[in-house]
């Protein structure tokens, strides 16, 4: 049986799959508990779970994120809440230097298998504070999963597997997706869920490896890497342009699928990288790198790399800041003149 | 306005120009050192409130010094926690046993047979007489100077030598800087290095704990000097917050590396009245003298079992050596501290109230002295079997990839290749022992 889902319900599904099947997960963050969370991902958990397993907590994410490290400690599977991604940084310590390396520094003896979901992106007009993209700061800390879902489908089998991995799991949520999927056309009308293919949801548990990517689309002009809201707006651009790229959703950052990279890349011969967040060390510097070094005889063409620019995120000019169908366009065009 | 240049600052009014504080501490090397202004109270004056009190009930106590042991060595008052004899021997063994251990790796530092170490002379009852209040599955996250609970807590003095050499028998493989110990078994978090992270961490334990309707209770440590970390304000909040069966211990024994405890707000406050803003209870304790402490781990202890929820104790006491092996004392900090400290040595006050209840002697110390001496040695060379840091008797190669995640992942994989094939280049005949 499946339903069909935005990204929100099919979170908001995860997370309630996983409570009924393991009594260690328990949810916790900023206003999750009786509200249900500023996005309603976790609507409904705590009539349905109790509040001993899911709660509101102080506005502390330092605290937040190293209760959740104690409480792994301890045997349960806390899935907290950030807020906003741009809200985790108070919460970094705990992340990096203990979540990450507790596996590490106890050998084996102590593990955080926690995972701390956040909405993320912009395309909300949610200012400098409530819109951006921090992956790369968390796919540069050896220890620490990265995981970014695309599809409602994808959210809820991802979100399932981060869940019972036994490593942490920054599990970072499009928000500007959860509602429907983005063409990047903003003066357009916003497209329900519904009607993606993606939304239809299996009912009860299922789980998507972490650590494989999508193929989206199979295509042959060009491999296109990319995840989360991006891989919607590329999708809209090429085929907008007419052009067979290869379109591959990673799903995970770290660790990355590279095999699916590499295979696509040595087909097509082209490559073009695209994430919201600023360009400078972003992970789109990772992926040009892996791809230079593992499939250089390959390349047909320069690597192209489409990003958010290194400013913070303006408010009044969210779109000219956003990494849009014009952006793209201009890339895909350099690639094909080659 | 900020950045008018100065020429530009005008008076406003009268007032006198701002004057930035900055603390200094009372006493520079070479100063004599003069502790009148010290407020210690006498042994055995203040009372002891019902452990299911309001948290209320023990504000008060945060500005005073809970005393068992008086000046005749003899323990009085509310506190007295009337432990047997046995129990004292115990305990004074352990002190003895966690000084004579940090003595000797003090010395195999120097020795060149490790990079790193640090004792916790003149704090030994900060740590020992908790872990007899607790019981042994009572979950501990304690910062680095917590050796004692380890040793109480039975763990293998060879174990521990193994890590500080970081040896081929090291159950940490090598991986953590010496002393951060770790031992799951014995209910003893990994020593973390980043200060004060185990506070909020605590706090989740105990909460986890109260989630699932156990009847383990969680206890913490740290420094006066990283109380000051934003990791103590989440942990007392989410501690206050959901009732959580937490005991948080602040060592203030005065210097955080060179800085006194002014600069973590000595000045204004004592560090266990932080508990008061936050609701909690509180208790200000001698650290040195063995009997209150354990008295006050025991009243907080039996409180959070009981749901009365999270206590503050701020151990009062004095860090007789320096931070560790990289620092020098003499530098910073007047040598008159240690030796005028009016609250002596917590091993001494111990030794002296047995010998008061004709329960020890002298000869039986000096004895124990030369027993545990001999204990330490022979644990020392145990270890050194297995190897001293840096002399090649490491854990294999591999092991420096594993445990970065539960499976190594391909990058991982590859990375470990060329840490091998380095080794290779540099010594062709090396194999892997």
């Amino acid at each position: 049986m499946t339903r069909r889902l935005n990204m929100i319900e099919a979170i908001n599904d995860a997370l309630s799959v996983m409570m009924e099947r393991d009594s260690n997960v328990v949810v916790f963050g900023e206003d999750v508990g009786y509200f249900g969370g500023v996005f309603r991902a976790t609507a409904g958990l705590q009539k349905k779970f109790g509040s001993n397993r899911v709660f509101d907590t102080p506005i502390n994410e330092c605290g937040i994120i190293g209760a959740a490290v104690g409480m792994g400690a301890y045997g349960l599977r806390p899935v907290p809440e950030i807020q906003f991604a741009d809200y985790i940084y108070p919460g970094l310590d705990q992340l990096i230097s203990e979540a990450a390396r507790l596996r590490y520094r106890s050998a084996g003896e102590y593990t955080a298998p926690i995972t701390v979901r956040s909405p993320f992106g912009g395309g909300i007009f949610g200012g400098q504070t409530h819109s951006q993209s921090p992956e790369a700061l968390f796919t540069h800390v050896a220890g620490i999963k990265t995981v970014i879902p695309a599809t409602p489908y994808d959210a809820k089998g991802l979100l399932i597997a981060a869940i019972e991995d036994n490593d942490p799991v920054i599990f970072f949520e499009p928000k500007r997706i959860y509602n429907g999927p983005f063409s990047g056309n903003y003066d357009k009308p916003v497209e329900p869920w519904a009607r993606h293919p993606d939304s239809a949801v299996p009912e009860g548990y299922y789980s998507i490896p972490l650590g494989k990517a999508r193929i989206v689309r199979e295509g042959e002009a060009m491999t296109v890497l990319a995840y989360g809201t991006m891989i919607h707006v590329a999708e809209a651009v090429l085929a907008d342009k007419g052009i067979d790229a290869e379109i591959i959703d990673l799903r995970t950052l770290v660790p990355i699928d590279i095999e699916t990279v590499e295979k696509s890349v040595e087909k097509t011969g082209k490559v073009l990288i695209i994430h919201e967040a600023t360009r400078t060390c972003g992970y789109g510097a990772e992926l040009s790198a892996l791809v230079q070094e593992r499939c250089f005889y390959h390349l047909e063409a320069p690597i192209e790399r489409v990003t958010g620019f290194d400013t913070p995120y303006p408010h009044s000019l969210e779109w000219a800041y956003f990494p849009g169908p014009v952006r793209i366009g201009e890339a895909v065009d350099r690639l094909l003149k080659v | 306005m900020a950045d008018r240049p100065a020429s530009e600052i005008s008076a406003r009014g009268n007032l006198p120009p701002l004057e930035l504080h900055v603390p200094e501490p009372p006493f520079r090397p070479g100063d004599p050192v003069d502790y009148t202004y010290l407020e210690i109270p006498a042994a055995g004056l203040l009372a002891r409130p019902d452990e299911a009190c309001a948290a209320k009930e023990t504000h008060s106590l945060c500005d005073g010094l809970i005393r068992v042991l008086d000046d005749d060595h003899q323990a009085v008052g509310a506190w007295d926690p009337k432990l047997d004899p046995e129990t004292l021997r115990r305990m004074l063994r352990v002190m003895a046993l966690t000084r004579a251990f940090d003595d000797r790796m003090y010395r195999g530092q120097r020795q060149g047979k490790t990079s790193f170490y640090m004792k916790c002379t003149g704090e030994e009852a900060t740590s020992v007489a908790p872990a007899f209040a607790l019981a042994a599955d009572d979950m501990v996250f304690p910062s680095y100077r917590q050796q004692g609970i380890l040793i109480a807590r039975g763990y293998p003095l060879t174990e521990m030598i193994n890590q500080i050499y970081s040896n081929r028998a090291d159950k940490l493989k090598g991986r953590q800087l010496p002393i951060m110990y770790s031992s799951r078994e014995h209910s003893f978090f990994t020593i973390s290095g980043n200060l004060a992270t185990q506070y909020p961490q605590a706090a989740g334990w105990a909460m986890a704990s109260a989630i699932k309707g156990d009847t383990r209770i969680a206890a913490s440590w740290i420094g006066e000097g990283s109380s000051a970390e934003g990791d103590a304000h989440a942990a007392f909040t989410f501690a206050t917050v959901f009732n959580a069966p937490v005991v948080f211990n602040i060592v203030n024994n005065q210097w955080a590396i060179s800085s006194f405890s002014g600069f973590a707000g000595a000045e204004r406050a004592t560090f266990a009245a932080k508990a008061i803003g936050y609701g909690i209870a509180g208790l200000r304790v001698d650290g040195n003298d063995a009997l209150a402490v354990y008295a006050a781990m025991r009243w907080a202890a039996n409180r959070a079992r009981s749901n009365g929820g999270p206590t503050l104790i701020e151990h009062f006491t004095y860090r007789a050596e320096g931070h560790s092996t990289s620092d020098d004392p003499g530098q910073y900090r007047s040598a008159h501290e240690r030796e005028e400290w009016p609250l002596g040595d917590p091993i001494m006050r111990l030794k002296r109230h047995l010998i008061a209840l004709g329960e020890w002697s002298e000869e039986q110390h000096a004895a124990m002295d030369l027993e545990l001496i001999e204990q330490v040695k022979a644990a020392t060379k145990e270890a050194e079997k297995n190897g001293v840091l840096g002399h090649g008797m490491h854990h294999p190669f591999h092991t420096m990839f594993e445990d970065v995640f539960e499976e190594l992942p391909w990058h991982l994989e590859e990375q470990a290749d060329q840490a091998i094939r380095e080794r290779r280049t540099k010594w062709p005949e090396w194999k892997e022992s």
